[in-house]
């Protein structure tokens, strides 16, 4: 069973001299597992998946999907790993390009890879739409012609498009409301076990974290505080700063379990 | 403001509807020349040099006796013909430095931009001067030149905008879909800056018109016979007593031109300016 994925060894990022904003983190995800990140914002939770995703190159420490090394690939390898790995943006409002039709956006991952021809792009578009609940029509309007939780449902679409093995989301619901929320969240979580994908979610926010991770990892000033699975860590959390997150969770019914000191308030 | 949104906007156009009547005159004058000028503007007429204006000659008639009305409109020809490429060169030129250093930071930005600083370091004409000394004299040449002078101006604002487009989150989807650094460029970036390019083109154009009469002025653009606004001012100006009309009507031709461009560049900047962000 110990079929991993994502390894991360000694992952370290400094901007400044002395400053680490990611502080040596180990860890690696299992296949078909979700690992929750969560850490206040300033914890590196963003940065850390940023460097899993190439966008960011660690000072120190490797990373490798699969076996291979993401920061070392190049040619044919980079390929595959980018194929393989896909994001899921925080912001709907500027994660597409204005001047892109959805067509056009969600036709660009395949037209790179090389995947398919014109007609069966057109094909998997129409039926990827689909699966994210979005009309076929959706191809010929603007990102601005849509509401958030329908550009993060292209947002989904486009990161499973070309089928990869890994998807990583950094917040993608932190933008929404929080009942478009709830429906985006089920969505992910019924594409990932459909596709098997294995994931990556950071989020500052513990309910959404504890909705669809299997493991758990909490962060603090770039330091990996503690990880582990997500029912040991929300009931019996280790660390002081767990504890203290997730009592910080407003919890409707609190007033009921501890001694009611302000009776007559509302 | 209220009712603005149904139906079109007039107070707010103006300027750009203003602008581009006067560039539609000048264009349409310089494309249809043949047909809209009353004369050929190289026939000579000896008996009737320095004519005031008549009503066969509107605009009079020059110190060889052409027609000076033709002239100037074949002269806009010459004009829109060098404006146009120069802000081409400058324009591509420009937004491929541009683009280029923002994209790639460091090494490559310090040496594209303080290239570009060199070149912005000396004033237009002197630098527009040595280029067609080096580049010997002619029409095509005062193009290059001329264009040349545009590229510090268009690459500093396709850096900046470039910049601007790179904070945004699609650029690293694009990247992390795993599109190459060209492909970046060109199809996530450059739709993303034209806006300001253009209206930058139109104030580059008008520009261009005064850059190049001033080289035909010194006799570096247009070599006679062939008629342009800047060689018409320069002999006009040795018949300023007698012969008025021969520097007041390419200078009125330059006057309309440069201010329906600069028009049409400050209205576009308007009207694109608030919208960009709907």
């Amino acid at each position: 069973m110990n079929d991993t994925v994502i390894n991360l060894v000694g992952v370290t990022k400094s901007f400044v001299r002395g400053v680490n904003a990611v502080d040596d983190v180990t860890l690696s995800v299992a296949r078909g597992e979700t690992l929750g990140i969560v850490g206040e914002s300033g914890s590196g939770k963003s940065t850390l998946l940023r460097m899993i995703l190439r966008l960011m190159r660690p000072s120190a420490g490797a990373i490798t999907l699969d076996g291979r090394d993401v920061w070392a690939a190049h040619g044919r390898d980079l390929k595959g790993v980018r194929r393989n790995m896909q994001a899921i943006f925080q912001d709907p409002a500027s994660s597409f390009n204005p001047r892109q039709s959805i067509g056009k956006i969600l036709a660009a991952p395949l037209e790179v890879h090389d995947i398919g021809d014109r007609a069966s792009r057109t094909k998997l578009i129409g039926e990827t739409l689909e699966r994210v609940g979005l009309p076929a029509t959706t191809v010929s309007r603007y990102p601005h012609q849509l509401s958030g939780g329908q550009r993060q449902r292209v947002a989904i679409a486009r990161a499973v498009i070309m089928r990869p093995a890994v998807v990583l989301a950094d917040e993608p619901t932190s933008a929404l409301d929080v009942s478009v929320q709830a429906q985006v969240l089920k969505l992910f979580r019924e594409i990932k076990a459909e596709l098997g994908l294995t994931s990556v979610f950071v989020s500052h926010n513990l309910a959404v974290i504890r909705q669809v991770s299997d493991r758990v990892a909490v962060m603090r000033h770039g330091k990996l505080i503690e990880i582990g699975t997500a029912e040991r860590v929300f009931s019996a959390p280790e660390s002081d700063y767990t504890k203290a997150l997730i009592d910080a969770v407003p919890d409707p019914f609190r007033r009921f379990r501890a001694p009611v000191e302000l009776e007559s308030g509302s | 403001m209220m009712a603005a949104t149904a139906g079109f906007d007039f107070h707010r156009w103006r300027l750009v509807l203003l602008g581009g009547l006067l560039v539609g005159i000048v264009l349409f004058a310089a494309i249809f020349a043949p047909w809209v000028a009353p004369y050929s503007p190289f026939d000579l007429d000896v008996t009737k040099m320095l004519q005031g204006p008549s009503a066969a000659h509107w605009l009079g008639t020059d110190e060889l006796g052409r027609d000076v009305l033709s002239r100037a409109i074949y002269a806009a020809r010459v004009s829109m013909q060098v404006a146009l490429l120069a802000v081409t060169v400058g324009l591509v030129g420009g937004t491929l430095i541009g683009m280029t250093a923002a994209y790639f930071g460091g090494l490559v930005e310090q040496a594209l931009m303080r290239a570009v600083d060199l070149l912005f370091s000396f004033p237009a004409i002197l630098l527009a001067v040595v280029l067609m000394a080096s580049l010997g004299t002619s029409v095509l040449n005062a193009m290059i030149a001329i264009g040349i002078v545009f590229i510090p101006g268009f690459s500093r604002l396709a850096r900046a905008s470039t910049q601007a487009v790179l904070r945004q989150q699609y650029i690293e989807a694009a990247r992390s879909i795993g599109m190459s650094d060209v492909r970046i460029i060109f199809r996530e970036i450059l739709p993303n800056i034209m806006a300001p390019l253009i209206v930058e083109a139109a104030v580059a154009f008008a520009y261009a018109v005064l850059l190049e009469s001033a080289l035909s002025f010194l006799g570096l653009g247009a070599q006679p016979p062939d008629p342009s606004w800047g060689n018409m001012l320069s002999t006009g100006r040795g018949f300023m007593a007698q012969a008025p009309w021969l520097s007041i009507v390419p200078g009125m031709a330059m006057f309309i031109c440069v201010l329906g461009f600069n028009l049409l560049g400050d209205g576009l900047r308007d009207v694109t300016d608030p919208h960009m962000r709907e």
